[in-house]
């Protein structure tokens, strides 16, 4: 590893048919870290997500995870080399129980005892869903649906966790127990890439921050200094 | 007993031995469905391959007729194993040559697809097997068990090929349900049917989860194809047509997208179709399915036990 980042986006060009979505991002995640996007709706964000994950590809630009080009390689595939997430709007397996739910987030390992092991470790995060373990995920409420999703995504035992929104649509109790959460399982070493549009809540937990706006990074530094910044403050008070 | 009773009687058996068949065909359209949203219209043609098939190898085997107990030991399970995967493979390749190109195109596209490989393969077999009625020779025994074993002297008819059909559907409905219900890729199955971007997410090669649903749906119908040439001994070029109609109608009575409805869909077409051939007139048969599903579509147009939308979805 050495001096490579965990992650390094170079220059990525992304595009939706015509439409021009990310003009040359450059980003990088150091192991051990919690970056997090910041930006409006429809400034990137996502796109970021779904490109370092390859669902979708970029036209130009390289993503190196570990030093190694990642940028081509089909999603599924990539959850084996240590990158999961929790995307936007959950995408939990409605008609899958909770636990099939964590099965299908562990799909690529063969590790009977650790799978269950670290069942234990999200039910251990969670309690909620360990009451509800043999209910259909359709059933759950928005805030368990989160939890779920991110349990999910620990059971890939990623090196990189990518949360997409974890707090939309959840009650403001729900949201600081979600952000306590990922404070907690990145001081047990994980590193995580935290999109949100609850820009102070994710300041307050990253390390390093990203702005976005319009598919470009117009401000990169450290959560605190983000935190004081004129710009930032006016943008997620909405004063823009 | 009272003669009319015993002839229902018969009839029930005869609507649950059509049931058992057209339920493995069925559930080869309800789980294709369910996971790539295609109404595979050819897939009624791979139950004629498979009968077509496995008649093709057993008179290059030409096994003793009926097959002793030693050949219904080893090589009516060979037969069965060979006519499964090759069906099952056939049915797989279909997908990659014909329908997987179009993935991502509008919905009609491989619908029409469908249609198209449904007609080639009938022309197909036309040319293969001729466009006459094939015979399937009697490799099964068939004994009138409540007269030759236990001497009744009843108009009902339960026979060892009745005893075998239901031996070999009942317990692939219920190995395929123990598949999507609890192994990690019926699960996987399960969850690219409901959200496919999230099951990639997850690490799932959904191309290959959609390979592997059309290899077992091919393998039941060619399971069916068999079961059906030695428990009704002859068939035609074009008779993966009419048990696709019957079968895709099932599906979608029962809901299709749905396990469960499928085979639920199966029973009662059979049901129906055995009742109406015997109490009406054969040729009113079609009317009175088909009569059925209309109305069932007005009323009900997610089928019986829900369609895809519902919570039993595979």
């Amino acid at each position: 590893m050495g001096t490579n980042p965990l992650l390094k986006v170079d220059s990525i060009h992304a595009y939706y048919g015509n439409i021009h979505a990310l003009h040359g991002i450059s980003l990088h995640i150091d192991e051990g870290e919690i970056v997090t996007l910041i930006g409006s709706n429809g400034a990137g964000k996502t796109t970021i997500i779904r490109s370092i994950s390859g669902i979708m590809h970029p036209r130009e630009g390289s993503i190196l995870l570990d030093g190694e080009p990642i940028h081509q390689v089909p999603a599924h595939a990539l959850v084996s080399k240590g990158i999961s997430q929790s995307p936007e709007g959950r995408r939990i397996f409605p008609r899958l129980t909770v636990l099939d739910n964590l099965e299908m987030g562990a799909f690529h390992r063969n590790d009977r005892p650790g799978i269950k092991a670290d069942i234990e470790m999200v039910y251990g995060l969670f309690p909620r869903l360990k009451e509800r373990t043999k209910q259909y995920a359709g059933t759950l409420s928005g805030g368990e649906q989160q939890m779920l999703a991110m349990g999910r995504a620990l059971m890939a035992r990623p090196r990189l966790l990518l949360l997409d929104e974890p707090s939309m649509g959840l009650a403001p109790v729900l949201v600081e127990n979600i952000f306590e959460i990922i404070q907690r399982i990145n001081k047990q070493g994980m590193t995580v890439l935290l999109v949100e549009q609850n820009a102070l809540m994710a300041l307050e937990v990253a390390n390093r921050g990203y702005v976005l706006q319009s598919g470009r990074i117009v401000l990169a530094d450290s959560a605190q200094n983000l935190i004081q910044n004129e710009m930032v403050r006016k943008v997620y008070l909405g004063e823009n | 007993m009272d003669l009319e009773l015993q002839f229902f009687i018969g009839q029930i058996i005869v609507g649950l031995t059509i049931g058992s068949y057209l339920a493995l065909i069925a559930l080869g359209y309800t789980m294709v469905y369910g996971i790539v949203e295609l109404i595979n219209f050819a897939h009624g043609d791979l139950f004629a391959f498979g009968f077509f098939i496995s008649l093709t190898i057993f008179t290059a085997i030409n096994p003793p007729r009926p097959l002793d107990v030693v050949g219904l030991l080893t090589i009516l399970p060979l037969i069965f194993v060979i006519t499964m995967l090759l069906t099952g493979g056939l049915n797989t390749l279909i997908d990659r040559v014909a329908y997987k190109p179009l993935r991502n195109a509008p919905k009609l596209a491989p619908l029409l697809t469908a249609v198209g490989v449904s007609f080639a393969l009938e022309a197909i077999y036309a040319i293969w097997v001729g466009a006459n009625q094939v015979p399937y020779p009697n490799y099964f025994p068939r004994i009138d068990i409540l007269r030759q074993w236990f001497g009744l002297d009843t108009a009902i008819q339960l026979t060892t090929k009745d005893l075998f059909l239901f031996g070999v559907t009942i317990p692939l409905m219920i190995g395929l349900n123990f598949f999507i219900e609890r192994t990690k890729i019926g699960k996987a199955m399960r969850a690219s049917a409901q959200d496919r971007e999230a099951a990639a997410m997850m690490g799932i090669n959904v191309n290959r989860i959609i390979a592997t649903t059309f290899f077992i749906g091919g393998a039941l119908a060619g399971a069916a194809g068999l079961v059906w040439g030695l428990y009704i001994n002859s068939g035609r070029f074009l008779m993966g047509f009419e048990a696709g109609l019957m079968a895709f109608t099932s599906a979608v009575l029962g809901g299709i997208g749905n396990i469960r409805g499928a085979v639920l869909g199966a029973f009662i077409i059979g049901m129906i179709k055995s009742m109406s051939d015997f109490y009406f007139e054969p040729s009113w048969t079609r009317v009175m399915i088909f009569g059925i599903l209309i109305l069932l579509l007005v009323f009900r147009p997610s089928g019986i036990l829900g369609s895809t939308q519902s919570i039993e979805k595979i």
